[in-house]
């Protein structure tokens, strides 16, 4: 880890982009740390490690969660958000995900030669915000400079550590036939965001990515369900990929109903465009969870107080069938599978 | 979503499959001795499966699925040549994203792209003018690709191009026709083919008069229809009541967009870039006369064939496809998806022999994606 | 080949290379409008058309629209009748 500088060392950053300097591990690559990342992330202590300690941790039958994720994204800076956004929300979930209460995180970055500082610190206070938001700490990270043309732009890498109280074990394997599939929101914004964002295919949106930490709707929704089975966040892939991969973790099928699924309108148009399924598309502040049907209300109405909860609604339920078939009735009654995902989902014409 | 969505009612769509199955009965069509309905557009397999309606539909009713997928009848060698031209050192290869996948002998495009070829997909060839608009030190290639429904847009580029001198932009033209094939199929001794759903976009420029001859000369209804569920189950009623009224017309039930006689802007583009190539390679089909188009020599200048001395016109005949592919069979609806003995064992969508796996409207996509016939061959 | 959608001209862009703004579902992608120009661009401002590979291909015609959808309705209605009418043979038996 790169410590931070005592502040009687600290030198104000004049350069306006990031050079090889930056990464040599000197006088450069100390001020580019400080005046970037320490001094907005504010890590406890100046050793190469985080040393830390939670009570939460000490109370029997309690487990560590941990977990990493590593965030490539182009653009870098998109209408809700940016990669810095996607990378402290999406550890955070990972985790929340798994009835963990997050707690910290370390942040690692792979930082393109010619890169803006201005765009660096934007990311770095938008992580910093995030984490504040989430209720956690970045307390320890890492910066290289690679040669320009091998990197784009940035690559951020977060892991994130929290705790799981005794008696959770929430998990796709317990998932049981009946539990109904609750999604908090309008599905694939965030895709739809980004290939609009993408300019080549020149479309134009007010689309805004969704991402968004998940850690308090978790909280309050197995606070008032405690009976929720399993959770997963519905990122690459979409929502299709995450109920794909838990049914078969569970043995089990899913069936979804066409009629309940939440979207928005501009994503339907994207995706009618593009010839795209909204069901693949990738999202950055949704989750799935299943619970007994007896517990849905309880679970609905908590979720439903909090911003990220709003759109909280039913969207289908597992039942006992083929293991890993996930399926759709559609609003004429009809049935279609959803399918995992092979390679990327294109844009087609025909 | 306004002239989409009124057209996915489901209770209008409840009240033609009930009216469907009585014209069904009344013509005495049963899963034993069904009517076979081939619908020629790959876009109408991809909804009728999307939308359920091949299992919603009265048993007796048998859908064909026609040729009318690009990807799909896009012979390998072709992709060959679009991999040979995208590794020419300068040059930018544009295509629409379905192209991305199909298998050739060496890679595929998408494989290309990862091997260092400067492949981009686009939604439009006005995309690709521009990319050679900023890359006045490259030379942008697009792959035109498709039916007449995309014929015109590629032709409208060309001309565009031409107004603005560029010299770095060209199109590799491997646009096909849809009447030659159909009559190709209806000549055929082995199939057996009822009536038709026509090309509704296709039909948007080329009118309803090019299928004349498919009522008057072989007897079979045809009904030009849109896209959206209700728009093909209208005309599969539609065509059901000639037969069962004893008679062959062409219809048009998508006359919100289509009008009689086409669109003449797209038309006349459309004669003046393109002439017909004698006769053009169909997988599957083999070769059939005056069903491709080439870029006219007016326009050489933009024509990546004479560009790049590659394609149809200096290749070598008779590139023999996979072996054990049977896509030929499939397309030509001689034999439903999971009869092929590839069919979820050597050909799957992530190791895909043929390109009706791979496009997105090809029957075997369809079969494996959304209806179900992976677990028959699992 | 068939991937084409509905969609609204917003405004004209570019006169000289027949170019507008269209909308699909609050979408908007500047498309080529020379298939469906008359003489007058303007007249094509809240026209709706199909829009396919970035061309406005056909002005879709509202009134075969509507009939499209009336015949739809009346299919519907006539099934109810006949519905009815069997369950009122129904009930006399």
């Amino acid at each position: 880890m790169n410590a931070a500088s005592p502040i009687s060392m600290r030198r104000a950053l004049r350069d306006t982009h990031v050079t090889m300097a930056h990464g040599g591990g000197g006088r450069a690559m100390r001020d580019l740390i400080d005046e970037v990342f320490t001094s907005v992330f504010q890590p406890p202590g100046s050793e190469d490690q985080a040393r830390l300690m939670t009570e939460a941790l000490q109370v029997p039958g309690a487990r560590l969660a941990f977990t990493t994720d590593s965030f490539v994204v182009t653009p870098l800076e998109f209408p809700g958000g940016d990669i810095g956004k996607l990378a402290v929300c999406g550890t955070v979930n990972d985790l929340a995900v798994g009835g963990a209460k997050p707690l910290w995180l370390s942040a690692a970055f792979v930082i393109e030669e010619g890169c803006e500082i201005a765009l660096l610190k934007r990311i770095v206070a938008t992580m910093a915000d995030e984490a504040a938001k989430a209720g956690v700490r970045i307390v320890t990270g890492d910066t290289k400079v690679v040669e320009r043309g091998k990197g784009d732009g940035v690559f951020i890498t977060t892991a994130g550590i929290g705790v799981i109280p005794p008696g959770m074990d929430i998990c796709a394997v317990k998932i049981r036939p009946g539990d109904v599939a609750i999604v908090n929101g309008v599905l694939g914004d965030h895709g739809a965001t980004i290939l609009a964002a993408r300019g080549d295919l020149a479309l134009s949106t007010d689309l805004q990515s969704d991402c968004a930490g998940l850690g308090h709707l978790m909280q309050a929704a197995l606070a008032a369900a405690p009976g929720i089975t399993a959770a997963r966040d519905c990122t690459r892939g979409g929502l299709a990929s995450a109920l794909n991969e838990m049914a078969a973790e569970a043995g089990l099928s899913i069936e979804l109903e066409e009629t309940k699924l939440p979207l928005r309108t501009e994503v339907v148009g994207v995706c009618e465009i593009l010839g795209l399924d909204p069901l693949y598309l990738a999202n950055e502040g949704r989750l799935v969870l299943f619970c007994p049907p007896d517990q849905a209300e309880a679970a609905l109405a908590a979720m439903r107080t909090l911003p990220e909860g709003e759109g909280a609604c039913i969207i289908g339920r597992a039942k006992a069938g083929e293991a890993g078939r996930v399926t759709l009735r559609t609003a004429f009654g009809g049935a279609r599978i959803v399918d995992m995902l092979v390679g990327e989902q294109l844009p087609r014409i025909c | 979503m306004k002239f989409a969505s009124e057209f996915r009612d489901p209770v209008a769509a409840r009240a033609l499959l009930t009216a469907i199955a009585q014209k069904a009965d009344q013509i005495g069509a049963t899963r034993a001795k069904p009517v076979h309905i081939m619908e020629i557009c790959g876009g109408h397999t991809h909804s009728i499966f999307r939308y359920g309606l091949d299992k919603l539909i009265h048993e007796g009713v048998d859908f064909i699925h026609g040729p009318g997928c690009p990807v799909c009848v896009l012979p390998m060698a072709r992709v060959d040549e679009c991999v040979e031209i995208a590794e020419q050192p300068g040059v930018i290869f544009t295509t629409f994203g379905d192209a991305m996948r199909v298998p050739g002998h060496r890679k595929s495009l998408m494989q290309a792209k990862s091997a260092g070829a400067d492949i981009r997909m686009v939604y439009s060839p006005l995309d690709a003018l521009e990319l050679a608009r900023r890359n006045p030190d490259r030379q942008v290639v697009f792959f035109g690709l498709g039916f007449e429904t995309t014929t015109p847009s590629t032709a409208l580029s060309i001309q565009q191009a031409a107004r603005e001198g560029l010299t770095n932009f060209s199109v590799f033209c491997n646009h096909i026709t849809v009447p030659e094939p159909i009559k190709a199929l209806l000549d055929d001794p082995d199939m057996m083919l009822d009536g038709f759903i026509g090309p509704g976009h296709v039909s948007m420029v080329i009118g309803t008069h090019p299928y004349d001859f498919i009522a008057r000369d072989y007897g079979k209804p045809l009904v030009v229809a849109g896209f959206e569920p209700t728009d093909l189950l209208q005309s599969v009623l539609m065509v059901l009541t000639q037969i069962a009224e004893g008679r062959a017309a062409v219809e048009n039930q998508y006359a919100r967009v289509v009008p009689e006689h086409g669109n003449p802007v797209s038309l006349a583009a459309i004669a003046d870039v393109y002439e017909r190539r004698p006769s053009f390679e169909w997988r599957g089909l083999g070769e059939i006369d005056a069903s491709g188009l080439r870029i006219r020599a007016k326009y050489a200048a933009f024509d990546a064939e004479e560009k790049f001395g590659i394609g149809y016109a200096a290749a070598s005949r008779n590139v023999p496809e996979i072996e054990g592919c049977a896509c030929g069979s499939v397309m030509t609806g001689k034999m439903k998806p999971t009869q092929c003995l590839q069919f979820g064992k050597g050909c799957t969508p992530d190791m895909p022999l043929g390109a009706l796996m791979v496009s997105s409207e090809g029957a075997c996509a369809a079969y494996w994606q959304y209806a179900g016939a992976r677990i028959a061959a699992e | 080949m068939c991937l084409g959608i509905p969609g609204r001209i917003t405004a004209i862009t570019d006169p000289g290379r027949l170019m507008a703004m269209a909308e699909v579902s609050g979408v908007r992608r500047e498309v080529n409008v020379a298939c469906i120009a008359g003489n007058h661009l303007d007249d094509l401002v809240g026209q709706w058309a199909l829009i396919h590979v970035g061309f406005a291909m056909s002005l879709i015609d509202e009134d075969e629209a509507e009939k499209t959808l009336q015949a739809l309705k009346d299919l519907g209605e006539a099934q109810e009748t006949l519905e009815q009418m069997a369950l009122g043979q129904e009930a006399l038996q």
